[in-house]
């Protein structure tokens, strides 16, 4: 079999960017989340916000640490695999993903130290400043990466002349039509997936009894919060779909796994989408519903993908079930809100065994559910790698060979799978250990820390205590 | 127009020429160290071979993902036919620097476990430093292109005298850890470190000295540019000899700083040398840097950002290294 080097790119640029992306989704919920206890610490005194936020802070600095080594290998992927593209659109590209680095390391330099190592050290006020800070941070990083997705899919503000993407509007190329849907929708995804794992971890000490105080208030904020975010998120989703209806109808009929142009288009629960009979073999669906939820109107008219040439529709199944899987994992995280209201109801939800049992595995929903969206909204794009200026197949590497890819691909995976199964280890090493930290070892210990390294924010050994 | 006025890829050119240098003399010093672990006296060495470089190495490292985003920002052709062009090579240097950047990590919090992660941390540093070699042995050799893609092979990179580039950033590398060693440590490891260094100054000299007689041969313009008539060019060679000189008198009188900065100022004087050979060719050898520039706009909205960066970096690297100024001992940092 020959191998290809443009499928070989796109499942190496899809493993080392899911894998990346796992951590600053959590780190940028978690950095919200850990401000919020800061001020609530700082407000009312309360000592149970300070140990919450100890504790968090250690997870966070393992979480951060391992999204930037993840992300070094982000910041070459385009120029290995896919330098035509790199070429093309380096002058938007170039200075969007500059802007990230730049403020990365502005945040790392000024602020992560003193909230990593500067508890004790610096007034309370000024500890508070660096937790916002540092929040501030990642989401400004989220902005600069998202900015530069989103024009991928809705390009704006630029010419193409000879080849290359020129810039005719900065405003216009940043906040490019599909962009501040993809950032509240990201953000929210960000913040949904720090309540999410939060408070399964709170379950978890709850369910063992463990700092039963302090992991309850845990719980109930994040409770709190998920009835908020979860039924936004579902909104935000919305909108960000009729975007999508209006600027890449061809990934919306293949969320639908929708052939022809019709009205009143039922909602697929099931389909087995064919593309060399372009239809679907087998199909279950709600009449009308699609129609209902993408125009609002019962009779509304959705988009085929018929209406498309062969060549430039995009790999119906995955964008299908991604789609279905998210939308199933975000109405189980509704239903988990709201569960958790009624119990509280009844004042029992910290001591419902099968619901934090539920919250435990409910941790890992939300990871699912980011990365089945963005393979929805990536694979939605194909075959363009900017919509509807330039495919994958203009942007990869010219020289690259199928041998060279499948190379470098098996090497990340070998790769990956040592450093994050040690990185995850780890994190659970942490995770076990929980908020009973002797607290005078940490202070015994704090002139050790080195700071500028987030993992040195963890005082957790590697193996157990017995080893 | 303002790139009348201010010429943006020189100033670029400037800027990454700077992040090269500082991230080769910094991220220099703790790759060697890394490579030099596995010849450590024993593990309290290793220890504080570790903690004498902990506290400063991921700052170190800043340099290349600055250079590498600048890079995509400023000269997107460099970033464009460098990349695929170096392919297994820049994978084999990522490889190399995630395994140290987590070693140092969990290192320091394993116990049974350590062994592993002090090969990691020597794999990973001998790896990285041997690939960075190859792109200078690379850039001398310059890059088959047609029209602006790279049009070569996957192992274009790798000649006999790019390995012999790769042996000699190695050897360079390891030169820079050990004197830095003799500047942070005491005692039998700063002993240790004064036995080893004029091996390692011998081995520089030597390969550097087989780099340079080579070169005319791999690179028939460098042959013009240094032997068509006398120029400055001369000076660099003569500074790089002068400072070598100047390191093994420190290291005979057991000088404890001079070695150190002496190293770093014969790395400087090389990679004069080295920039001065191809100036101003930024892939030979068919572009020059303001062939590989990116549109001025984008330049100029890139360049507010990194003259704002760029000074709390320096700011913020300068004060880390004052905090953790002085020795290292055996016992301090954690275990």
């Amino acid at each position: 079999m020959e191998l290809d080097p443009l499928l070989l790119s796109r499942l190496q640029f899809a493993f080392v960017v899911s894998f990346h992306a796992i951590f600053p989704v959590f780190s940028i919920g978690l950095a919200s989340f850990i401000a919020f206890l800061e001020a609530l610490s700082f407000k009312t005194g309360n000592p149970v916000w300070e140990r919450l936020s100890k504790f968090w802070v250690q997870v966070f600095a393992v979480v951060f640490g391992m999204g930037v080594v993840s992300g070094i290998v982000m910041s070459f992927q385009f120029g290995t695999n896919w330098s035509n593209y790199s070429y093309a659109a380096a002058n938007f590209l170039g200075p969007m993903l500059s802007y990230e680095v730049i403020t990365a390391f502005f945040l790392e330099a000024a602020f992560l130290g003193v909230l990593l190592f500067g508890r004790n050290r610096v007034p309370k006020g000024l500890h508070l400043f660096a937790a916002c800070m540092v929040a501030l941070g990642t989401l400004i990083s989220t902005f600069w990466i998202l900015a530069a997705n989103s024009w991928m899919h809705t390009p704006a503000g630029v010419e193409l002349r000879d080849g290359v993407f020129f810039v005719t509007s900065w405003s216009e190329a940043i906040f490019n039509p599909s962009f501040p849907y993809r950032l509240a929708h990201m953000v929210l995804a960000s913040f949904l997936t720090g309540s999410f794992v939060v408070s399964g971890v709170s379950a978890w000490y709850l369910l063992r009894g463990r700092e039963v105080e302090v992991n309850r208030k845990a719980l109930s904020m994040c409770l709190w919060l998920i009835l908020i975010l979860a039924p936004t998120q579902a909104v935000v989703g919305d909108f960000h779909g009729l975007n999508t209806l209006e600027h890449q109808p061809a990934k919306v009929a293949a969320m639908e796994a929708n052939w022809e142009t019709s009205s009143g288009v039922p909602l697929l629960l099931f389909a087995w989408p064919d593309k060399e009979s372009q239809s679907n073999l087998i199909e279950i669906g709600i009449p009308k519903l699609a129609s209902l939820i993408l125009t609002h109107d019962i009779d509304g008219v959705v988009p085929g993908l018929k209406d498309f040439p062969v060549a430039e529709q995009p790999e119906v199944p995955w964008v299908f079930w991604g789609f279905r899987v998210m939308v199933g994992l975000g109405l189980l995280m509704i239903a988990t809100a709201f569960m958790g209201l009624l119990l509280r109801y009844k004042q029992r939800y910290w001591q419902t065994p099968w619901f934090l049992q539920g919250l435990r595995l409910m941790s890992i929903t939300p990871f699912i559910a980011v990365l089945a969206g963005w393979v929805v909204t990536e694979t939605g794009r194909a075959p363009w790698l900017v919509y509807g200026m330039m495919t994958h197949a203009e942007g990869v590497t010219p020289s690259l060979t199928g041998g060279m890819a499948l190379f470098t691909l098996l090497g990340y995976i070998t790769v990956y799978a040592a450093i994050f199964s040690a990185g995850l280890y780890y994190l659970m090493r942490v995770l076990q250990d929980g908020l009973e930290i002797d607290e005078s070892h940490i202070d015994a210990d704090d002139e050790m820390h080195r700071p500028s390294r987030p993992l040195s924010g963890s005082d957790v050994t590697f193996e157990h205590k017995g080893a | 127009m303002e790139s009348e006025i201010f010429d943006l890829s020189m100033i670029w050119a400037m800027i990454i020429a700077f992040a090269v240098i500082m991230y080769v003399l910094m991220d220099g010093f703790d790759l060697g160290v890394g490579m030099l672990f596995p010849f450590a006296p024993d593990e309290d060495a290793r220890d504080v071979m570790m903690n004498s470089v902990a506290p400063v190495w991921d700052g170190n490292e800043t340099w290349l993902v600055l250079g590498g985003a600048g890079l995509l920002g400023a000269f997107p052709l460099v970033y464009s036919i460098l990349l695929p062009a170096l392919y297994i090579g820049v994978f084999l240097m990522l490889a190399g620097l995630i395994f140290r950047g987590v070693a140092f990590e969990f290192r320091f919090k394993a116990k049974t476990s350590r062994y592993l992660w002090n090969w990691a941390f020597a794999g990973g540093s001998y790896l990285a430093a041997f690939a960075q070699g190859v792109v200078v042995g690379t850039y001398i050799q310059g890059y088959k292109t047609e029209g602006l893609v790279y049009a070569g092979g996957a192992f274009d990179w790798l000649t006999p005298f790019t390995v012999m580039t790769g042996v000699g950033l190695m050897a360079g590398y390891a030169l820079l850890g050990s004197t830095w060693l003799i500047m942070k440590t005491e005692g039998y490891i700063q002993q240790w470190a004064y036995r080893i260094a004029p091996w390692l100054l011998a081995a520089v000299l030597g390969v550097f000295g087989i780099i340079s007689i080579w070169t005319p041969s791999v690179d028939p313009s460098a042959y013009e540019r240094w032997f068509s008539m006398v120029r400055w060019i001369w000076i660099f060679p003569v500074l790089a000899l002068f400072f070598a000189y100047q390191i093994w008198s420190g290291l005979r009188k057991r000088k404890e700083v001079v070695p150190f900065l002496a190293t770093m100022a014969m790395f400087f004087s090389t990679y004069f040398a080295l920039l001065w050979t191809r100036w101003p060719y930024v892939i030979p050898p068919n572009f020059t840097l303001w062939d590989a520039a990116s549109a001025p706009g984008s330049q100029l909205f890139l360049l507010l950002g990194m003259l704002f960066v760029i000074p709390i970096i320096l700011a913020y690297t300068a004060w880390t290294y004052w905090i953790f100024r002085g020795k290292v001992r055996v016992g301090e940092g954690y275990h």
